[in-house]
């Protein structure tokens, strides 16, 4: 994009929410950042894109949301975002999961015709981690210090610790089940849409994107992002408020449905996608119609500065490098100094390494008892006296306490 | 005496003189009700409900808005020291005496409705002094710098501008401005500044002339712009100063230096690298110099068996592989996954690649879009670093016994590096105007002047992004009325501001060294406070959540309360009734 106006990266946060015929819905939320740098002194538009895939169902029946995820990072893996830029969260283990036939494989198409697991996943938060506080956490970047820099994304602008995100487009895919105004995680928390609307608020703020696309892909995806009032959000859903999102295909060797149908659909149109073709977001907009989703797909480009029809899918899936040539050098004179040995005898003065500790054993064996801070004694505690103090006041009256006190 | 009591039970029409204890015990037993139900709701309305209250509240500590919006109208002050020094021959006896003079000019800029900036220059007007004199009477203009150095030593941030004769032979003759190494400048007069002119024309003369050099060797409004586009979104007016910012990394506190050595084919190379000595003679005085912009760690590694990820096109006409400049934007995606460049730190990294291309791809050039050879033949990746090519075929010949030892040459490969380097992080600047001459920048790879030109516009983004990150956390915190905001973060913030606030106050004098590590400290406080992993907790509860909780613990009690309250009421109204009744 050579519009010269922002020199940012553009976060695109696509939401496609899927539900399933099966009652227990998985969530699963496709995020995609993206960051445009303009400037007719480069090449190409697009540079650093970010995407957050986030499948938030557990157990075996929700296959199909993280073969819908896996699908949706390879093709982001495709079209040129690398591994360093991509957040993929996977609340199940499908491919190690004692009930699957062929393990190591989670496939998405029926017929197992593709493996989308591969040698090369990388996933960055697994099984238990994948809650909503870590989730927010990645998004508005507010991580411990402790934190590896791999899962910790989003950020072009390091200081110290802290990973900010800098401006670019994110894309956000979410695949989960969810229902009026909230989504689902891991069948024991939920997100509302007012939460995930102030964390996008939170990242504008800091302009840790520029663009955001959000899928979702739920049942009642549309109302997740409603919600939504920071500027240059796009967002997609698989269906309306009140609808249901269906899955696709069951297969019979493995026992479950592998698709969700607007996220089939979805990567049929990936497919065509290449780094240099030029589709549109509103050709993204009219991927699986009615007839071929059940659902409706919703979507919400209000708060987007640009004109959809303007913005190339790749501008957020995508993502190519800005190159310069070098045109100078620096003549260097001089010969290496040679390193001064300060053992003066002509002795090799060897060093000794060792590994540093991987688990602080000596602390830990150690350590004295944490203090902890008193508190109020607990509901079911007081509950539980209350009962007590009744039933006594029950059968001796009230007049007999003066026996007792 | 009894009958007094029939006042007092309004409903016993018939005076009850008969059975006074009894219903003394009446009235007794309901006065003391109602005082039993008045005494239960003022409790629970005087203290229970500001105990509720208390408790069921989001803690936030105190932060100080009031000084957070000041600093958001962002009104910098930048302000320059110039000292010019007429040599012999410049200026005439009579205009010498009104010399040492010293004028002050200011220049407003608007950037938008939020900021302003203004430029102070503090020219001091005087004459060279006898050693200065003889230090100019060199040969070039090099060894006069030299010696003009050794003389004095300029204050980081200010500069000095010898005016020398027009018929001087220490400048070229095309050439007007010469910049050296450190922070002087020679500047030749004009032909139409003969002798005889006043001392306010010959000024007059030279104030643009002086300005000019000025935008070259300390800080221009495209500069301080171009760093503030963090805050401000720019219009596309200059593109240079945009693809300028664009290219250089971003301020941060720490930057890691990796050199990577590729060799894809071992079997025929065996390649020996002395990075170690490399590193620390030709790249560590230049990051010496650059310590109070930025801490930096250099280490090294060597790949093997890795491959770019384009093949290169064989190119019939030069016998030679080439690269194409559209393919290699592919080239990095694939070989940064094997980098590694992610582990050793959470500072940003510049990465710094060498390849040395197979034996049977040998030799490799990169061409640009005019098919022409790039004479470096390497290429850089903004905010990412740079990959340079070597071509080891020349080192042996075709009968060479297989795996071959060749030794890189150091030299060549960290000028390229070094040039590379000093483009991410921003140093250089546009090309000088016409009729200027600067000096090459020697060993440490870094002038004085452009060490100062980093500083300037560094501590002006360090600025800019601290104001930014503590309003608009400011701003965030009062929207979002669910956020806790702890005693530590309330702390960073204050002594963000306050940090902030001397920064601003050391640009306004000048003091450019002061003023760069008090925004560092700033803009440290500042993203600690806004990224602190505390401010999580959004405890945003839905209205029918709220319902369903209260109302099962507080409706059972309070509708006794109510009911009771509600039958005093009515009670004492009746009362009333019968009173006015009575008197009647």
């Amino acid at each position: 994009m050579l519009a010269g106006v922002c020199f940012g990266d553009e976060p695109c946060l696509l939401i496609p929410s899927r539900k399933t015929t099966i009652k227990h819905a998985n969530v699963l939320i496709f995020f995609l950042f993206s960051q445009e740098n303009a400037g007719q002194f480069f090449s190409s538009g697009h540079t650093n894109n970010w995407a957050v895939l986030v499948c938030t169902s557990r157990f075996w029946f929700n296959y199909r949301h993280v073969a819908n995820t896996l699908s949706v990072y390879r093709s982001v893996k495709r079209l040129g975002i690398p591994d360093s830029h991509i957040v993929l969260m996977l609340a199940d283990d499908m491919a190690c999961n004692h009930r699957n036939p062929k393990p190591a494989t989670v496939f998405s198409h029926k017929n197992m015709e593709l493996n989308v697991y591969g040698d090369d996943v990388e996933v960055d938060y697994r099984g238990y981690e994948v809650t909503v506080e870590n989730f927010l956490r990645v998004l508005t970047g507010r991580l411990p210090p402790s934190t590896p820099r791999a899962p910790s994304v989003i950020n072009e602008q390091i200081h110290c610790w802290i990973l900010p995100l800098h401006s670019y487009t994110v894309v956000s895919y979410i695949k989960c089940h969810g229902g009026n105004g909230f989504l689902k995680f891991q069948d024991s928390e939920e997100i509302s849409n007012v939460e995930l609307a102030d964390a996008f608020e939170q990242m504008w703020q800091k302009r840790r994107y520029n663009e955001l696309l959000f899928i979702i892909d739920t049942c009642q995806g549309a109302s997740m992002y409603e919600r939504f009032y920071s500027p240059n959000l796009m967002a997609l859903a698989s269906s309306q408020v009140g609808e249901d999102s269906l899955s696709h295909q069951p297969d019979l060797a493995i026992g479950v449905h592998l698709m969700d149908r607007y996220t089939f659909y979805l990567l049929e149109f990936l497919e065509d996608i290449h780094p240099a073709s030029k589709t549109n977001m509103n050709d993204l907009f009219k991927v699986c119609p009615k007839s071929h989703c059940v659902s409706t797909p919703g979507h919400r480009t209000d708060l987007f500065l640009r004109d959809p029809g303007s913005v190339l899918v790749t501008d957020f899936f995508g993502s190519v490098r800005k190159v310069e040539l070098t045109m100078e050098t620096i003549n260097l004179t001089g010969h290496i100094k040679q390193w001064e040995e300060s053992a003066a005898d002509g002795e090799p003065r060897k060093e000794t390494y060792s590994y540093s500790d991987q688990l602080p054993v000596s602390e830990i064996i150690h350590q004295k008892p944490k203090q902890k801070d008193w508190h109020p004694p607990d509901g079911f505690i007081l509950g539980l006296w209350t009962l007590i103090l009744l039933v006594f006041f029950k059968t001796y009256g009230i007049k007999h306490l003066k026996h007792i006190f | 005496m009894r009958c007094v009591f029939s006042l007092l039970s309004a409903e016993q029409s018939q005076p009850v003189c008969q059975n006074a204890s009894f219903i003394m015990k009446i009235i007794v037993k309901r006065r003391r009700g109602h005082l039993a139900a008045l005494s239960i709701a003022a409790v629970v309305i005087m203290v229970g409900v500001p105990l509720w209250w208390r408790t069921t509240e989001t803690y936030r500590a105190w932060l100080p808005v009031s000084q957070i919006q000041e600093l958001s109208k962002l009104q910098l002050q930048l302000s320059a020291d110039v000292e010019v020094v007429f040599s012999r021959g410049t200026v005439t006896p009579e205009q010498q005496k009104k010399l040492p003079l010293t004028q002050t000019q200011d220049e407003e800029h608007r950037v938008d409705e939020d900021t302003a900036l203004s430029y102070r220059y503090e020219t001091r007007y005087r004459t060279a002094t006898v050693m200065e004199e003889d230090a100019l009477n060199q040969p070039t203009a090099a060894e006069a710098d030299l010696s003009l150095h050794t003389l004095s030593e300029s204050p980081c941030g200010s500069l000095v501008v010898y005016v020398i004769p027009e018929s001087s032979t220490l400048l070229p003759q095309d050439v007007d401005v010469y910049i050296g190494r450190r922070r002087t400048a020679f500047l030749r007069i004009g032909a139409k500044m003969r002798v005889g002119r006043t001392l306010e024309q010959l000024l007059a003369h030279m104030e643009p002339r002086v300005k000019q050099v000025l935008q070259v060797m300390s800080f221009s409004h495209t500069d301080i712009t171009a760093a503030l586009s963090d805050r401000v979104r720019l219009s596309p007016g200059n593109k240079e100063s945009i693809a300028d910012s664009m290219r250089a990394f971003k301020s941060s506190p720490g930057y890691e230096i990796t050199f990577s050595l590729l060799n894809p084919d071992p079997k025929s190379h065996r390649l020996h690298w002395d990075i170690e000595g490399a590193a620390q003679t030709y790249i560590q005085p230049l990051l010496t110099k650059l310590a109070p912009v930025a801490n930096f760690s250099m280490d090294s590694q060597t790949l093997y068996y890795a491959v770019l990820g384009v093949s290169p096109r064989f190119d019939s006409s030069r016998s030679t592989y080439t690269l194409n400049a559209d393919s290699l934007a592919h080239v990095i995606n694939p070989v940064e996954a094997r980098l590694g460049s992610n582990a050793a730190s959470s500072n940003p990294v510049l990465n710094f690649l060498l390849y040395v291309p197979d034996a049977h791809h040998s030799p490799l050039y990169i061409h640009d879009r005019k098919k022409q050879e790039v004479p470096s033949n390497a290429f850089h990746s903004p905010r990412w670093g740079g990959i340079m090519v070597y071509n080891v075929n020349d080192f042996y010949g075709p009968e060479a016994v297989f795996p071959v030892d060749i030794n890189i040459d150091m030299a060549k490969v960290m000028g390229v590096f070094l040039a590379q380097l000093r483009l991410l992080l921003g140093v250089q600047s546009s090309s000088a105007p016409p009729g200027f001459l600067v000096a090459p920048c020697g060993t440490a790879g870094l002038a004085d002047w452009e060490l100062d030109r980093l500083m300037w516009s560094r501590s002006v983004e360090n600025v800019a992004t601290a104001t930014t990150t503590i309003t608009s956390l400011a701003q965030l915190l009062d929207q979002i009325g669910n956020i806790v905001i702890n005693d530590n973060i309330a702390e960073q913030v204050s002594s963000a501001v306050t940090s902030l606030q001397l920064a601003v106050a050391e640009l306004e004098s000048g003091n450019l060294g002061f003023a760069l590590q008090y925004s560092k400290e700033a803009i440290l406080a500042s993203e600690r406070a806004f990224f602190d992993p505390s401010l999580l907790h959004l405890l945003y509860f839905p209205d029918d959540q709220k319902f369903a909780i209260y109302i099962p613990l507080f409706l059972p009690m309070c509708v006794p309360i109510l009911l009771s309250l509600l039958k005093i009421i009515s009670d004492a109204r009746q009362k009333r009734r019968d009173k006015q009744a009575k008197k009647d």
